[in-house]
């Protein structure tokens, strides 16, 4: 908790109408994290960017970029800013060049330092072949990448990056994840997808929101020993029965599933070992046996499809 | 910061065609007028020759045409400034200006000076055709210029209300024929009362082109400036509201 608070929201909620969009969120970000905003559909993700980045005012909360309030003086908040909302918001009838050197004015970049912010804007996104083209004739990829240019060119604290891997094909998504992680280690990212792994192989910490509630917050450390296995499956060519499987070391529970297969659910040792000894000395012809892996999509599910939200609200457990 | 919006939207208009095509056909249209009103002065100037102060070219030529030329930029006007807030919604890039350290009233006046200098080169063509009698004859000066700050004034009012019909909605057509059917409207307003026996003073008073008319008669009275200064600032503050407005509720 020594690296700096760079973003401090707290109690954000929105209404749209009669209809609560975003309730109560609370958290903050600190220099070199990476946070993952996730959720369904109509979870609040983008309403929440869009909050943070001014893009919209909230109903009632308070957002602090760099220990600048926004509502208070959005004009010095907003330097602090980079946002990629869901689609870029590129011009089509300007070069990748023209936009972004209108995007350099227009976040008032000094003069004679405008050339250096696009060369190395244009370098990370790897953008630098397609710097004279029309933004309008560039596939989705490119326009993606001129977008994210676009967020990281006036080196702001915070990037806010709404989906930015739509759309991509997988090799431009390593890239665009890469890209992520380093600009990671500068600035405090923000990061709202709906594609579970891209939390894993970007982020150091997860928000899970639903219904306008954050429902989910840890890192990924802490996310990952959730997932740790606590179940195995195991295959036999001549299977014993359950009675005799619930007998060894550590099995609390067997389950037969309909191909054959068992679940041995375990709570706290491990019976692998203890299996695979006593199969071979009965002769069980074991054929398979591997570990199952709870995978982020199950703990998505189990927070956010129950009727009450699981896990601690708005706690940053760090 | 309000230059830079201005400049984008400058170089935006001109990468596309619509505004050369508006450049041209209006030029083409003017022209036409121009030449007929030449003609119908050459027919009657053995007349106005024999009758002692008689009106000149400046009262025959240049101000009927100044007149044509402000009915000619009504009907054009809503093209200009269709695009101006509507498209930048539909694609998405308002949020580019949201989320940037500009302000809304920066945002809006960038928009208005873009607009209003493409407007001022195209008046500049205008004003090439009347200027070019001074090749053959002497012109008042006074009267012309007089005529030209009318239209300039009248064309920043008829910019300010396109751009305010532009920030209501997300489809430039919706946006054109909003502000052709209020720019006509404030153009004919004052027929109502005209055609009573009672003329009403507000409705004249209200309409657009009351006031461009003095101005053409090379009356400069800062009423009327001040006429077309309140509706472009009204229309400009109502504009930032709207813009301002996106952020609040939907």
């Amino acid at each position: 908790m020594q690296k700096p608070v760079l973003v401090h929201v707290e109690h954000l909620t929105r209404y749209y109408g009669q209809t609560c969009a975003v309730k109560e969120v609370s958290f903050e970000l600190a220099k070199g994290e990476v946070l993952g905003f996730l959720g369904p559909n109509g979870a609040g993700k983008s309403s929440t960017m869009q909050m943070i980045t001014g893009n919209l005012a909230p109903s009632a909360g308070s957002v602090t970029i760099n220990g600048i309030d926004l509502l208070d003086k959005p004009k010095r908040a907003k330097h602090e800013i980079g946002y990629l909302p869901e689609q870029p918001p590129v011009y089509r009838e300007l070069t990748v060049d023209e936009y972004l050197q209108y995007c350099a004015k227009l976040n008032r970049i000094a003069r004679g330092h405008v050339g250096k912010a696009i060369d190395t804007a244009r370098e990370r996104c790897g953008i630098g072949e397609v710097r004279h083209r029309l933004i309008g004739n560039l596939s989705k990829g490119y326009r993606q990448r001129v977008g994210i240019a676009q967020a990281i060119l006036h080196t702001p604290a915070v990037v806010v990056l709404d989906e930015p891997t739509v759309g991509l094909d997988p090799i431009q998504i390593r890239e665009i994840r890469t890209l992520i992680r380093e600009l990671g280690e500068e600035h405090g990212i923000i990061l709202s997808t709906h594609i579970l792994p891209e939390v894993q192989a970007t982020c150091n910490r997860v928000q899970i929101i639903n219904e306008g509630q954050l429902v989910f917050a840890d890192s990924v450390t802490g996310l990952e020993q959730r997932l740790n296995a606590t179940s195995l499956i195991a295959g036999f060519h001549a299977a014993p029965d359950a009675a005799t499987l619930q007998q060894v070391d550590g099995v609390t529970q067997v389950e037969t599933l309909p191909d054959g297969r068992v679940r041995l659910h375990y709570a706290n040792t491990d019976p692998s070992e203890a299996l695979i000894a006593q199969a071979v000395a009965s002769g069980w012809r074991l054929y398979e046996l591997a570990p199952e892996r709870r995978t982020l999509e199950h703990i998505f599910i189990e927070l956010t499809c129950s009727d009450e939200p699981a896990g601690d609200p708005a706690v940053a457990a760090r | 910061m309000i230059f830079t919006i201005a400049a984008r939207e400058l170089r935006s208009l001109f990468l596309s065609p619509l505004a050369w095509a508006i450049l041209a056909v209006v030029q083409f249209i003017i022209a036409y007028l121009f030449l007929s009103q030449i003609d119908g002065y050459l027919l009657l100037q053995p007349r106005l020759a024999a009758i002692e102060g008689a009106p000149g070219v400046s009262d025959v030529v240049v101000a009927p045409l100044l007149a044509d030329a402000g009915i000619v930029l009504l009907l054009i006007t809503p093209l200009i400034t269709m695009r101006l807030l509507s498209e930048e919604r539909r694609n998405r890039t308002l949020s580019l200006l949201f989320s940037a350290p500009v302000s809304m009233t920066e945002i809006i006046l960038g928009k208005y000076l873009g607009v209003l200098a493409f407007f001022g080169v195209m008046i500049g063509l205008l004003a090439l055709m009347p200027l070019s009698l001074l090749a053959g004859t002497a012109l008042d000066l006074g009267k012309l210029a007089a005529g030209l700050t009318g239209l300039v004034l009248l064309v920043a009012a008829f910019a300010a209300i396109g751009l305010f019909m532009s920030s209501l909605t997300e489809q430039p057509t919706v946006a054109a024929i909003s502000t052709f059917g209020l720019l006509l409207l404030l153009w004919i307003i004052d027929w109502a009362g005209a055609s009573a026996d009672q003329t009403s003073g507000l409705f004249a008073y209200l309409s657009l082109l009351r006031h461009y008319e003095s101005l053409l008669k090379g009356l400069f009275n800062s009423a009327d400036v001040l006429y077309y200064l309140l509706i472009s600032i009204l229309f400009l503050g109502l504009s930032i509201r709207r813009l301002d407005a996106d952020r609040l509720q939907h």
